[in-house]
């Protein structure tokens, strides 16, 4: 299996060297990429860290360096000083990042070595990649379904067997769903955990960036490395903001029965079940809860998530940055820009959010969403009181076909499972469960155990357990 | 949800729409607000305490320069559409009578 922890013991035991993975990933990007189209850009330069790396293999330094030499891709909405940061929107087309991203500064310092940018839904609005205003990405797994989104070509990548590890952003569900999509193990840490200074905002308090790979422990480590207090962002946690977990031996899960009906594919069911079944011969336990708010999340979600994209993307305008068109005022500037450089989701979205947001409808939708939020804060306070974490499937489906979901309504019902997630702040991770059979090809699904605020560390515990230790 | 309101909210988000755009929105939009109408049944009328994003209140940092002076100036201006010197061009604000 294709591992960071693999490639690392490689590299130490000189059996490979970082330029020679690198020169494969890009060679395999060239071959196999014209077909998925996961990445938006390729960087070749990255050889010319790759032969640093090597030499530092080769001198002895290799050591320190917990990502040294480790090819990753990296999706298109967190900024690479000196690079493209398209967001996959035409508004940024030729947008060139004037800094590096928290993340991308610790995972640089850390040694890691990017191969590429990865195609995603414009600014990360969409559960499929088929929002790219650059065009959709395909699933490796069968070319005729989708990789999920909105973190897609990073998920893609990964399927592809480019790179061990991708980074991704998850507002509502845009690591996890595609990680089930693509077979994966992706995370979304605690708010907070995370700096979120150099991502392009979408939803300012669900936003989160984390990892998608092949298994939990380089979940793990990725996040090791890009997580911690970052003066760049008010919003970081410390160590101290919540209390430590408890690494057990044995957990109590809780699954919120009523929440597996609308929707929910009868073989995903069945691959649930099956899961649930396998925890209880590992020596955990497993019982019914009821979060009736926790299941009602979606509604508000996509409230507070399209107020706060009217919000954050007015900041594209014409003015200082990306797409400008001619207007005869400024106000037909404004216009015009935002008219040919957004694509129809992103256009929806933000008419939806000023809506929410405009006098007299405000505390109708936003404030009691607000309020929502708040309740359902409680009451998992109440139900983490009883089970260490919630078990749900990931998506309520295994990848749908290209072009298959037109009903802008039914795409974000797929986010039913995870919306939760970002609107309590809690993390949670996913992997694969199972597989099940369309049109005779076995296609993943994945799981998803949810945890207290500040539990991630509980979370790859488990992970490693239940997952990586039966791989 | 009606055409002349998709109307009155793209003015304010400053999108100008094509007639097929309008067309699809006001009954796309009508759709999703149906949905989350929901939310109105699921709270009272009764006031909640404020709810809160994250665990973390009034961080502070010292008010000092980070970067160096012209350090990213360049590239800033560079991504700029239209510059005059160091200066943003943008079109007149104020209309003279």
């Amino acid at each position: 299996m294709f591992t960071i922890k693999s490639l690392r013991e490689q590299f130490l035991a000189k059996k490979t060297t970082p330029l020679q993975v690198v020169e494969e990933a890009l060679a395999k990007i060239k071959k196999e990429d014209g077909e998925i189209h996961a990445f938006l850009d390729v960087y070749e330069d990255a050889k010319e860290l790759a032969k640093q790396a090597t030499a530092d293999y080769d001198e002895g330094r290799g050591s320190d360096l917990p990502l040294l030499g480790i090819p990753l891709a990296i999706k298109n909405n967190i900024l690479i000083k000196g690079r493209r940061a398209t967001g996959a929107s035409k508004i940024l087309e030729n947008y060139i990042a004037t800094y590096d991203a928290t993340v991308i500064s610790r995972l640089k310092k850390a040694g890691a070595i990017f191969i590429g940018a990865t195609n995603m839904d414009e600014f990360a609005m969409g559960g499929s990649t088929e929002n790219s205003a650059f065009g959709v990405t395909k699933n490796p797994l069968d070319t005729k379904r989708v990789p999920g989104g909105s973190s897609g070509g990073s998920a893609g990548a990964v399927a592809m067997g480019v790179v061990p590890a991708a980074i991704g952003t998850d507002t509502g569900g845009s690591i996890r769903q595609p990680a089930s999509f693509c077979g994966l193990v992706g995370f979304k840490p605690t708010y907070g955990a995370v700096s979120r200074y150099g991502l392009m905002a979408m939803g300012s308090s669900l936003d989160q960036a984390g990892p998608l790979t092949n298994c939990v422990a380089d979940a793990e480590l990725i996040h090791n490395v890009i997580a911690g207090v970052d003066t760049m962002d008010a919003t970081t946690i410390t160590s101290d903001t919540y209390p430590e977990p408890k690494i057990k031996e044995a957990y109590t899960f809780g699954v919120p029965k009523n929440f597996l009906t609308e929707g929910l594919d009868e073989d995903v069911k069945k691959a649930f079940f099956a899961h649930i079944e396998l925890l209880k011969t590992l020596g955990h336990t497993v019982v019914d809860v009821d979060l009736p708010l926790f299941e009602k999340g979606l509604a508000a979600y996509y409230i507070v998530v399209q107020a706060e994209i009217s919000s954050n993307l007015a900041r594209y305008d014409g003015m200082r940055y990306g797409l400008s068109m001619p207007g005869t005022d400024l106000i037909s500037v404004y216009q015009k820009t935002r008219a040919t450089g957004f694509g129809p989701e992103v256009k929806r979205r933000i008419l939806l959010g000023t809506y929410v947001l405009s006098s007299g409808y405000y505390d109708a939708y936003y404030g009691k969403a607000q309020q929502v939020r708040g309740m359902m804060r409680k009451e998992l306070k109440e139900i983490f009181k009883i089970v260490d974490f919630i078990l749900t499937p990931t998506a309520p489906t295994p990848a749908f076909k290209i072009g298959e979901q037109e009903d802008p309504l039914a795409m974000y019902k797929q986010d039913i499972f995870t919306v939760p997630v970002n609107l309590t702040g809690v993390p949670a991770l996913t992997f694969p469960m199972g597989k099940v059979i369309r049109d005779s090809v076995s296609l993943p699904v994945g799981v998803q155990y949810i945890a207290s605020h500040g539990c991630d560390s509980q979370l790859f515990a488990i992970g490693k357990k239940v997952y990586d230790d039966q791989l | 949800m009606t055409k002349e309101e998709v109307i009155h909210l793209a003015k304010l988000a400053r999108i100008e729409l094509s007639n097929t755009e309008l067309e699809n929105f006001t009954k796309e939009m009508s759709a999703i607000l149906t949905y989350v109408s929901s939310i109105k049944e699921m709270v009272g009328d009764e006031v909640i305490s404020a709810p809160t994003v994250g665990d973390r209140f009034n961080v502070f940092r010292p008010d000092v320069v980070t970067n160096e002076p012209d350090s990213t100036t360049k590239e800033i201006l560079s991504e700029m559409p239209q510059t005059e010197g160091r200066y943003l061009v943008v079109k007149k604000i104020l209309q003279s009578e």
